[in-house]
């Protein structure tokens, strides 16, 4: 019997592998052929956060032509905080003195940049793109294969609440912009870099307000956990109303020497449903490492596959099919007696019964609305109604699919399931704010696990490369994502539904 | 030092498969640290150092004289968690149960687990007796003359293996036949055992069909429930099977011992969670029941004075009257089903006035067991019956029946406690019977 899941091998993309060096490298080139990177990960050969310097600048530019409008209205430059975060998280930083000014945008040779981090929250016009361009050209040129590129943008406040009605909406078509931009670039870089776009939501706080409720955010974007999270747009919540504990820009104090920086689920107990196998085994390894304890939640019949995942990383086992009756309050009685209630509870229990529309029965269409979403509102609302089960500033994270967004031919029932959680993420978010609880979602894409292995070869072939990244994901990048979100730090963040995709061509 | 009685955490076991069948090529080893495993998922105890492992098999390699410590070693728990084996038939899983519980009740450990695992599929085999002789003398020889002398006693017939049997060494008779023995001395009638053996599996298939056992079992290489179980058997079935054990002129009675009424051989493992309660309290883990005391018995059944399953019949009456409590006390009551007919010579004897007061010393009959209290969620009958595995998967089923019991308000007794009264049969005559309490 072979474990499944993470610790098996992950399937082998033998294109990847023959174009990404030598003499097939070389011919993929001439043939104009994709030619996908192997992806740098997390604990792949180094702890750095970035393969090299970063670039951190705020525009527009201090002293240009766009500037020269009224500075005092647009705030604080973000740049010289945003320099300080990746500092104290070990980055050398290229920002020049004020974060605006000075310095060469490109790099020379000897040493590309690792990351780039361009604040465009002050973008008030359209002219004020000029400098986006202006920067980022000449930056995204220097970007080191694996680099990142992160871009902060606002929400602005709704037109008429302030001055002129006419200024307002054109600071909002400004930053809207900043979207097709970002997720343009995502598809134009290579060599496994990534462009994500963050956005401010909210009244506008002060820079260190601002950079602490996005610092985990932005440290994920800018880490090699994020693999294969590209073009994405990400809301922060800033201001007051934002949820949980932020994660100031300056680097705590020292912690305890037992808990390294990276133990961010330290002392928390997580729950997964889907745990056995895939993606779910990959989930409870990765937030086991983070330090949480782990109840991995699987169907009896997947007994003994749950045991060897929950084993491996000293977790907890529960036998229990999400779906019976009364499944929501026995995981909720559970949590209270044997574990003083959970953390974060990561619902990725799923299945997939593919057909066509028009050939889908009854019984195919029930039984993955059940699983995949009726189950988790039942399980949800148990939780919830439960004293104790979940902690405040508890995390949800929902597993949805890019199937769901975009549509999946012979998939009706699978994405109408998976829309449904993106629905229910969005909904719930706003109503558990004040509890501090974040609910978001991952949206995978082609992710490889032992179900694509079983896809056809030209199939799966296919799919691989209609992405950015021109390659699957593993389950492990799905895992990391959630393992951003369910952070302690991550308060800021909910009713977000992040796609783990490379950028996978279809859907928004 | 105070003692107070272990708690049952929890059990876990793999499903019980047919000999010869799913577990046909998974060693003793394999079963048990899957059964151990399971546990320690569902119990988080991965990493954690145990006071005691004990475990046992019935049919054992001697190569696996330390059968439960390499079974610790290729589990998730700390290596440095000791474990021993023990044997006593088929009382061995219900007698690790006891040892560990006694040394959490003397405050030597806090926790442990009793465990046990038999495969028929890969029972042992051994050589003749003057083939070992052979060898061992060739093994000692250091010329070649004295080789030769040594391989000039070997004789043909000595190639034959040895398969082991469940034969008595003292009668020569196996199981079966004295279970038709003391079923002929006892009038059990042939429906009165296919009764039995209907009710198991109809207990059984419910239990199932419930998820009593969702927290008690993990799959094994691809099973997921006992493979004995037949969930639509019936009595016409069940009569229409020829009896097997029993045929010979001795018995002196229509045969009615059949593969339907007596339990096949099967593999499996079992494995039952225990400890103090203020370990449970401290980690946060459930108490099902407490394994408040045992008594074990023993007959003599080689000079035919009594029947060779029936030692459970008199360790009971002892085992009660040292805690006070008559029969009518307990709530629930498991009888190792070896057979149909042990159940119902074993709850005959306690019916019966004259028996009672002639072979137990009693004033007056031990009393009824009332059917709906008896063998709840099933027995070896239905299950299967891997003999070392057999008394982890009572006492982790009757633990949770009790808890059950208590959760739902179920009348019980004496108020405020759930009782039950477990009895496992084994060669040689013997027998252990345990009480196990929730509150």
């Amino acid at each position: 019997m072979s474990a499944p899941g993470a610790t098996s091998p992950a399937p082998a993309d033998r294109y990847r592998d023959a174009v990404s060096h030598g003499p097939g490298a070389a011919l993929a080139k001439r043939l104009g052929l994709p030619r996908p990177t192997p992806l740098r990960r997390r604990g792949d050969d180094d702890d750095a956060l970035l393969v090299g310097p970063a670039l951190v600048v705020s525009v527009p530019l201090e002293g240009s032509a766009a500037s020269a409008a009224s500075d005092a209205s647009r705030g604080e430059p973000l740049a010289p905080v945003l320099a300080d975060l990746l500092r104290g998280a070990g980055a050398e930083v290229d920002a020049p003195g004020g974060g605006t000014t000075g310095t060469s945008l490109a790099s020379d040779n000897r040493s590309r940049r690792g990351a780039l981090l361009l604040d465009a929250t002050r973008i008030d016009t359209v002219g004020d793109l000029d400098d986006v361009r202006a920067v980022l050209a000449p930056a995204v040129k220097a970007l080191a294969p694996h680099g990142r590129v992160v871009v902060l943008s606002r929400v602005p406040a709704l037109p008429g609440s302030g001055g002129s009605v006419m200024a307002d909406v054109e600071r909002a078509a400004a930053q809207a912009g900043l979207e097709g931009l970002v997720r343009t670039l995502a598809k134009e870089l290579r060599d496994g870099a990534t462009a994500n776009l963050v956005r401010l939501t909210g009244e506008s706080a002060d820079a260190h307000a601002a950079v602490g409720a996005a610092a985990s955010t932005l440290l994920f974007l800018a880490s090699a956990a994020s693999a294969y999270v590209s073009g994405q747009v990400v809301d922060v919540a800033v201001g007051p109303s934002s949820a949980g504990e932020r994660r100031q820009a300056e680097p705590s104090p020292t912690g305890p020497l037992d808990q390294p920086a990276d133990q961010t689920l330290a002392g928390r107990v997580a729950v997964v449903t889907g745990a056995a196998r895939g993606i779910g085994a990959a989930i409870t390894a990765v937030l086991a490492a983070r330090g949480a304890h782990v109840v991995g939640v699987d169907v009896p019949a997947a007994g003994d596959a749950l045991a060897r995942v929950v084993n491996a990383v000293g977790g907890s086992a529960l036998a229990l099919d999400i779906t019976a009756d009364g499944a929501g309050e026995r995981l909720a009685r559970y949590l209270v007696d044997r574990h003083g209630g959970a953390h974060l509870v990561v619902h990725n229990a799923g299945i997939t019964r593919d057909k066509l529309l028009v050939n889908m029965d009854e019984a195919r269409w029930r039984s993955v609305l059940e699983v995949n979403l009726a189950a988790q509102l039942r399980l949800t609302d148990a939780l919830l109604s439960t004293d104790g089960a979940l902690t405040e500033r508890a995390r949800v994270v929902a597993v949805s699919s890019t199937s769901g967004l975009a549509g999946n031919r012979g998939q009706s029932n699978y994405a109408t399931s998976k829309a449904g959680v993106a629905g229910m993420v969005r909904a719930l978010a706003p109503a558990l704010a004040g509890r501090g609880i974040t609910v978001n979602a991952v949206a995978p894409g082609f992710i490889e696990t032992d179900m694509t292995a079983a896809m056809p070869a030209l199939t799966r072939e296919a799919a691989r490369r209609v992405s950015s990244l021109r390659q699957g994901g593993l389950p492990v990048d799905v895992a990391e994502t959630i393992a951003w979100l369910a952070d302690p730090a991550s308060g800021a963040v909910t009713g977000q539904v992040v796609r783990v995709c490379g950028q996978n061509i279809v859907g928004a | 030092m105070t003692s107070s009685p272990a708690a049952i955490i929890g059990g876990n076991r793999t499903p019980f498969a047919r000999a010869h069948g799913r577990y046909a090529h998974a060693s003793a080893q394999d079963l048990l640290t899957a059964a151990l495993d399971g546990l320690v998922a569902r119990h988080s105890l991965a990493g954690m150092r145990l006071g005691e492992v004990a475990g046992g098999a019935v049919l054992k390699h001697s190569r696996d004289f330390n059968l439960t410590r390499e079974a610790v070693l290729s589990t998730a728990l700390d290596p440095a968690t000791p474990a021993h084996d023990l044997q006593m038939a088929c009382d061995t899983g219900v007698e690790t149960a006891v040892t560990v519980a006694n040394k959490i009740a003397l405050g030597q450990i806090d926790v442990g687990v009793a465990s046990g695992v038999d495969t028929a599929s890969d029972a042992p085999v051994a050589v003749d007796d003057g083939l070992r002789r052979v060898l061992i003398a060739l093994s000692r020889a250091r010329t070649t003359k004295a080789r030769l002398a040594a391989l000039a006693r070997l004789r043909p017939q000595q190639l034959k293996p040895q398969v082991p049997s469940t034969a008595e060494a003292r009668t020569g008779l196996s199981m079966g036949e004295h279970a038709a023995l003391t079923a002929a001395r006892w009038k059990i009638t042939r429906t009165a055992q296919d009764e039995v053996a209907l009710a198991s599996h109809a207990r059984l298939a419910a239990a199932d069909e419930r998820g009593f056992f969702d927290d008690l079992i993990t799959p094994f290489a691809g099973l997921q429930r006992d493979d004995n179980l037949r969930p639509d058997t019936s009595m016409e079935r069940l009569a229409k099977l020829k009896p097997v054990f029993g045929l010979g002129a001795g018995v002196g009675a229509e045969p009615t011992l059949t593969a339907g009424n007596s339990t096949a051989l099967t593999d499996g493992a079992s494995a039952v969670l225990l400890a103090s309660d203020a370990w449970a309290a401290e980690h946060r883990q459930p108490v099902l029941a407490h394994l408040v005391d045992a008594e074990s018995g023993a007959v003599d059944f080689a000079s035919g004075r009594e029947g060779l399953l029936m030692a459970g019949v008199y360790a009971a009456p002892r085992l009660l009257a040292r805690r006070d409590l008559r029969l009518a006390d307990m709530d629930l009551v498991e009888v190792h089903e070896a057979f149909a007919s042990t159940v119902l010579t074993t709850l005959g004897a306690w019916e019966d006035a004259e028996f009672c007061s002639t072979h137990l010393g009693l004033d007056a009959p031990l009393g009824t067991v009332d059917r709906d209290r008896l063998n709840v969620a099933g027995s070896s009958l239905a299950t299967g019956h891997p003999f070392a595995a057999t008394g982890g998967r009572i006492l982790a089923t009757v633990a949770k029946l009790l808890r059950e019991r208590v959760d739902s308000g179920a009348p019980s007794q004496e108020k405020g406690v759930q009782r039950a009264l477990v009895s496992v049969c084994a060669a040689g005559g013997q027998g252990v019977v345990a009480l196990v309490e929730a509150r």
